[in-house]
């Protein structure tokens, strides 16, 4: 789960990380009267999106009056910001962040991450922060600082002390850069943070103040179950609303942009049956895996979660059952397309527990399905279901 | 031999009175897994399914020789449950529970390495399908029915793609020796590697199958130890072509975050290592019957 920009801050404020005056705000007004209670005669204006690179897209605004606060409050508000890292349908901004405009001297990169490879936190940091940090590692990777944690000891002040050295910094911004580093680690370790990225973290003008100037934060979904507070931060304006609507009934859906809709038992015979697909010359329309325990009313819901899908042209299930069954499997798959009026070929294929029982059952409701007995079968009977489909509805548009 | 279990392996299950735990209890000893007693704190003392129930894993061990474990606990205890198996002297520890926090898992790793190489419990998942050797023992949720005995050794992430693997080598009379459920979290007790080593250390198993995905860089590290330290052929299916950079695909470890983590960069990767690549799931049978041809 990601949160937005001025969560993350709240959060690592409390954990005594400096950050620059700010306020929330839902409307122009609303933004006008936070840059008077901030003060001062320069403010940031920033779109609460979940998604980084909002500067390009129109997202950071430096106002030097409240004039221009409220016009680039009025331009953000409402707005769908497309950004390379949210797709082209963009994320809608609800949310302001008004901010005291700072005087940067430096740009500096820091994160903690998850790292696979090493089963422990990473903290990555660079003296070169304000870009992509993927593009410096392909670019200049002796330029990027990497330090692993140990999960039983937990961070340690010589570690943060050789990332300040690594980041750059004078003797006497160590000490300042040890407890923000310590900061957000012990957030990232308490909250179950999968995910903290300062970019640019900054060092200030004149002063020389080490304060982070964009914060990004993400946390894993199988801990939120403990991290309540956390949880409660969800904006759910941010995230897909079929995705949202699957998690919210166990189903794990991710939409793909294709035509062939698909509903599959288990996430690698998932991936597979897309990949399948698209070897056989079609597009999956998604990724939808319903898990293990796929009764009657799961499969409905998860055949009205595809079909939603306006431009979906044909619709494959593929279910391998292990604890499942294939009867109870097809009789599910009838009593949704009974019940949902389906409106396009459906191809099934049922493999594993009872699946004499499950194909009698498909075979005998007098349904117009195509059924298939293998992966390829399946794909390319799926593929040449939606050809069809499209060339008939081409000649009924003609 | 075959790896991890036989028909001897005394068992035990962890939430063994719990209805997920009870079901597939049954289901092993329908199999004919040596199933010896379960753990359900708080109940030591019964009997369920006729077999003892304790308190403590250290009590199954003690009284009933349990050297293997399966976990069902709920994923806020799973953790704890499997830390408690390695201190009570359990040497193999499936985790079938789906969605222990990644912490969670950072220490119980930790955990384990506590423990010197050869008093080392071996965790297999959390988040997967569990261990079989067919015809002789199951420590898992799979439909045993679909596994012929034989001599490939399988190990794979997904649940569901493994036992599609299994279908289409019954189908054309290919047996397994182990298959082995490594799980889709992104940090797991075992690697690809760490089977891999197994594999190539049993007898019974002539050719070694992996099945891949997304995200990680395990299916790429087991084709490096293949290359330098296998003598048996390898050979890989990696799911996820279609898979979009930076979205999750169902499995909290399917996810292309950085470079060389898409199936496409790891089956180039593998080819390059000489591992044998099955180009579509529906060819997963079919490539490792022409490995075994040539042997």
């Amino acid at each position: 789960m990601d949160i937005h920009e001025y969560q993350a801050k709240e959060i690592l404020a409390a954990y005594g990380v400096k950050i620059a005056d700010g306020g929330l705000a839902y409307s122009p007004e609303d933004a006008v009267q936070r840059a008077r209670e901030i003060g001062g005669d320069v403010w940031a204006v920033k779109a609460q999106i979940h998604s980084g690179a909002r500067g390009k897209a129109g997202g950071v605004k430096i106002c030097k009056s409240h004039e221009e606060v409220e016009a680039a409050a009025d331009a953000m508000l409402g707005r769908r910001l497309v950004t390379h890292q949210t797709g082209p349908e963009g994320k809608i901004c609800l949310r302001l962040y008004i901010e005291a405009g700072t005087n940067i001297a430096k740009e500096l990169y820091f994160s903690l991450l998850v790292d696979r490879a090493h089963e422990s936190i990473i903290m990555v940091g660079s003296a070169e922060g304000g870009m992509d940090i993927e593009d410096l590692a392909e670019k200049s990777p002796e330029k990027i600082k990497k330090i692993q944690i140990d999960p039983a000891v937990g961070l340690l002040d010589f570690q943060a002390r050789e990332m300040a050295f690594a980041l750059g910094l004078e003797p006497s911004q160590i000490s300042p850069a040890v407890k923000l580093i310590s900061g957000c680690y012990r957030a990232m370790r308490d909250l179950d943070a999968n995910m903290i990225e300062i970019n640019p973290l900054i060092v200030t003008g004149g002063s020389g103040k080490l304060m982070i100037m964009d914060a990004k934060m993400g946390f894993d979904d199988n801990a939120l179950f403990r991290r309540q507070k956390v949880a409660e931060l969800r904006d759910k304006t941010q995230e897909d609303k079929r995705e949202m609507a699957a998690a919210d009934r166990g189903l794990s859906y991710v939409g793909l942009g294709g035509d062939i809709g698909c509903m599959i038992n288990g996430a690698g015979l998932a991936m597979a049956t897309m990949d399948m697909i698209k070897l056989a010359g079609g597009e999956p329309a998604n990724f939808l895996d319903v898990g293990g325990g796929a009764s009657a009313e799961r499969t409905e819901k998860a055949f009205r979660l595809v079909l939603a899908d306006e431009g979906v042209k044909a619709m494959l299930v593929n279910i391998f059952a292990g604890i499942n069954r294939c009867d109870w499997i097809a009789e599910g798959v009838v009593h949704a397309v009974k019940k949902i009026n389906m409106k396009i070929p459906l191809i099934v294929r049922l493999s594993g527990t009872n699946v004499e029982e499950g194909r009698k059952i498909i075979e005998e409701s007098g349904l117009p399905i195509i059924t298939a007995n293998t992966l390829a079968e399946a794909a390319e009977k799926a593929v040449a279901a939606r050809n069809a489909q499209v060339a008939k509805e081409a000649e009924g548009a003609a | 031999m075959s790896i991890f279990i036989d028909e001897k392996t005394p068992m035990i299950v962890q939430g063994f009175t719990g209805k997920i735990g009870s079901f597939h209890a049954q289901d092993m000893i329908d199999y004919g897994s040596n199933l010896v007693g379960g753990v359900t704190p708080g109940k030591g003392g019964q009997t369920h399914l006729q077999r003892p129930v304790f308190n403590t894993v250290r009590e199954a061990v003690e009284q009933e020789g349990a050297e293997a474990s399966i976990v069902f606990v709920p994923p806020a205890f799973a953790a704890d449950s499997i830390m408690e198996a390695a201190e009570a002297g359990i040497k193999y520890c499936v985790s079938i529970t789906d969605g222990i926090p990644t912490q969670d898992m950072m220490k119980v790793k930790q955990f384990l390495r506590k423990f010197p190489a050869d008093k080392r419990m071996v965790l297999t998942g959390p988040n997967c399908a569990g261990t079989i050797s067919p015809g002789k023992s199951m420590l898992g949720i799979m439909p045993g029915h679909i596994y012929a005995q034989g001599v490939v050794g399988i190990v794979g992430r997904s649940g569901t793609l493994g036992y599609e693997a299994a279908d289409q080598m019954k189908a054309l009379g290919i047996g397994i020796s182990t298959s082995v459920g490594i799980g889709g979290d992104p940090i797991n007790g075992s690697s690809h590697r760490d089977i891999f080593k197994k594999f190539e250390q049993d007898d019974e198993t002539k050719v070694v199958l992996m099945i891949g995905e997304i995200g990680g860089p395990q299916e790429v590290d087991a084709g490096v130890f293949a290359s330098k330290y296998m003598n048996k052929p390898v050979i890989a299916y990696i799911a996820g072509l279609t898979a979009p950079k930076g979205r999750r695909m169902g499995h909290a470890g399917a996810i292309i975050s950085s470079a060389g983590e898409s199936a496409a960069e790891k089956v180039e990767m593998l080819q390059d290592l000489g591992v044998i690549i099955a180009p579509t799931p529906s060819a997963m049978g079919e490539t490792v019957a022409r490995v075994l041809a040539k042997l």
